[in-house]
C-alpha cells in the first residue's frame, strides 16, 4: 500500500483539481491551491472516507496545509 | 407589442438530436430521431427503458473539471446552451454594460440526480457524508448563477419554474424586461437532465411515458393515432434576447424578432390540459394580441405536441378555437418527435426551432406520424421538412398546473 504522503497528495490532487507538484508539504489549500470554505470541508470528507477516521470540525479547522493533513492522519492512525 | 423591441441574437443547444445548434437543426431538418436506450443505470426495472439523455457530452469546453463536478448535469447542459449563445451572440460584456445584461434561464425538475445520490450518501453513511456542494450543485437557478460568474453579467439574476412551459416562461418574461428598458440584454432558457431512476420512474408511475421499448426512435409520434405517452429527454435551450435598436448598433446577426408572450393558466387539474383547450387557446390569443399580428398573418406553429393521447388532443382543440378556419392553412409540427421531452429546456429549444424554421423558411418535420387521428386533424408536416413562407411563428409549451406558455416571432 502507498504512503500516507503519497495517498494524501492523490486526494489534495483530485479534490482540487491542481498539479502533483503544486502539492509541496507547506502548501496551503486555501492561499497555494486555490481552495474555497467548501472545498476544504470536502477535502476533510474525501480524507475521512481514505483513511476510515473521522475529524471532528474543531480539528479539521486546524488542517490548512498538506503537512497537517499528514501530520493529523499519521497521529490519529490506529 | 409596446415599448421597445426586442430581438434574439444568439442561440444555443444541447439536446438529444445534437450537441450544438448546427448539429442540432440539420438533424431536425433531416427528420432524425434523438432518441436511444437508456444506459446511464441499471434500466431493467422500468416499464419504460429508453429516452433522449445527453450522451458523449463533455463539459469541460464550458467549465473546468474542477468546477464541473460541483455541478449536476442539468447545470452543465444549461451552462453549455448559454455559453454558445453568448459566443453566437457576439456580445462583449465590460464595466459599461455588465449592469444592463441579466440572465434568466430556470429547469423544471433542477438536480434531481443529486439529490438522489446524496440521499444514498445520508442514509449509507450517515449525515456527515452529504456533500458541502449539495445545495449550489443542485438547486434550480445555478444555471442562471453560474453564467453570470462566468461572464461578468451583474443585471437581473433568476429563474423561473414553471414545468414544461419554463424555457419559454423564462424567455418571454426576458423578453419583457427589455421591453420596459429594466435591462439591454438578456440570456434566456431552460435546462434539464431528469433521466434519473427516480426521475424517470416519477414519469413512468404517473402513466405519461410512452412504453414504446422495441422501437426507441418510433415512440415520439405526436398527432398519430399509435401515440401512447411522451419521451424523457434531457438538455438545454438558451437564446440571447437583446434590445433592437442596441443589436442593430452593434451590427449582430438578428435571428428574428420576439414580438409577443403569453403566458396563463388552465386552473383545471395537476396533469391534464383542460379537454376543450381553452387555457392554451387564450394563451395563443394573449401572445398574439400582445403581437399585434393578426392569426392571418401566422403560418407555422411549434407545437407543444408532447405525444400524450389527452395532450395532443387539446393542442389540436386549442389551435383550432384560436384561429379558427385559419388553423387549417396552418403549419403545425412538433419537434418532440424527435427530441423527445425535454421537460424544463423543451420552451428553450423549441424558441430556437421555431426562429430557425423562420430565418430558414422551412417548417421542420413530425415523424414518426403513420395513422392519422381524427382528433388531431391539422397539419402536422408530417416526416419530412417543408419550405414555405414563414412570416410570424408560435412556440407553444403547457405544464403540469395548467401552467401556459406561447411566444410569438416575426422575421427580422
Amino acid at each position: 500500500m502507498s504512503s500516507v504522503v503519497d495517498r494524501v497528495r492523490k486526494i489534495v490532487v483530485e479534490q482540487l483539481g491542481v498539479k502533483e507538484e503544486e502539492v509541496t508539504p507547506e502548501a496551503s489549500f486555501v492561499d497555494d491551491l486555490g481552495a474555497d470554505s467548501l472545498d476544504t470541508v470536502e477535502l476533510v470528507m474525501a480524507l475521512e472516507e481514505e483513511f476510515e477516521t473521522e475529524i471532528p470540525d474543531e480539528d479539521a479547522e486546524k488542517i490548512t496545509t498538506v503537512q497537517q493533513a499528514i501530520d493529523y492522519i499519521n497521529a490519529h492512525q490506529g | 407589442m409596446a415599448g421597445r423591441r426586442v430581438v434574439v441574437t444568439g442561440l444555443g443547444l444541447v439536446a438529444p438530436v445534437g450537441l450544438d445548434v448546427k448539429s442540432g437543426w440539420d438533424n431536425i431538418l433531416a427528420g432524425k430521431s434523438g432518441i436511444k436506450p437508456i444506459t446511464h443505470f441499471d434500466i431493467e426495472p422500468f416499464s419504460t427503458r429508453f429516452g433522449g439523455p445527453i450522451y458523449g457530452f463533455d463539459p469541460t469546453p464550458y467549465v473546468s473539471e474542477k468546477e464541473a463536478k460541483k455541478m449536476d448535469k442539468f447545470i452543465h447542459y444549461g451552462l453549455a446552451a448559454g455559453c454558445q449563445a453568448i459566443e453566437d451572440s457576439g456580445l462583449v460584456v465590460d464595466e459599461s454594460n455588465c449592469r444592463r445584461i441579466g440572465v434568466a434561464i430556470g429547469s423544471g425538475i433542477g438536480g434531481i440526480s443529486g439529490i438522489e445520490s446524496n440521499y444514498e450518501s445520508y442514509r449509507q453513511k450517515g449525515p456527515r457524508r452529504i456533500s458541502p456542494f449539495f445545495v449550489p450543485a443542485n438547486i434550480i437557478n445555478m444555471v442562471a448563477g453560474n453564467l453570470s460568474i462566468k461572464f461578468g453579467l451583474k443585471g437581473p439574476n433568476y429563474s423561473i419554474v414553471s414545468a414544461c412551459s419554463t424555457g419559454a416562461h423564462n424567455i418571454g418574461e426576458a423578453a419583457i424586461m427589455i421591453r420596459h428598458g429594466y435591462v439591454d440584454v438578456m440570456i434566456a432558457g431552460g435546462a434539464e437532465m431528469a433521466t434519473s431512476p427516480v426521475g424517470l420512474g416519477g414519469f413512468a408511475a404517473a402513466r405519461a411515458l410512452s412504453t414504446r421499448n422495441d422501437d426507441p426512435e418510433g415512440a415520439s409520434r405526436p398527432f398519430d393515432k399509435d401515440r401512447d405517452g411522451f419521451v424523457l429527454s434531457d438538455g438545454a435551450g438558451v437564446v440571447v434576447l437583446e434590445e433592437y435598436e442596441r443589436a442593430k448598433a452593434r451590427g449582430a446577426t438578428i435571428y428574428a424578432e420576439l414580438v409577443g408572450v403569453g403566458m396563463n393558466s388552465d386552473a383545471y387539474h395537476m396533469t391534464a390540459p383542460s379537454e376543450d383547450g381553452e387555457g392554451a387557446a387564450n394563451c395563443m390569443l394573449q401572445a398574439l394580441n400582445d403581437a399585434g399580428v393578426n392569426f392571418e398573418q401566422v403560418s407555422y406553429v411549434n407545437a407543444h405536441g408532447t405525444s400524450t393521447p389527452a395532450g395532443d388532443v387539446a393542442e389540436t382543440r386549442a389551435v383550432k378555437r384560436a384561429f379558427g378556419d385559419h388553423a387549417y392553412k396552418l403549419a403545425v409540427s412538433s419537434t418532440k418527435s424527435m427530441t423527445g421531452h425535454m421537460l424544463g429546456a423543451a420552451g428553450g429549444a423549441e424558441a430556437i426551432f421555431t426562429i430557425l424554421a423562420i430565418r430558414d423558411q422551412t417548417a421542420p418535420p413530425t415523424i414518426n406520424y403513420q395513422t392519422p387521428d381524427p382528433d388531431c386533424d391539422l397539419d402536422c408536416v408530417p416526416n419530412t421538412a417543408r419550405e414555405m413562407a414563414i412570416d410570424v411563428a408560435i412556440s407553444n409549451s403547457f405544464g403540469f398546473g395548467g401552467t401556459n406558455g406561447t411566444l410569438v416571432f416575426r422575421k427580422a
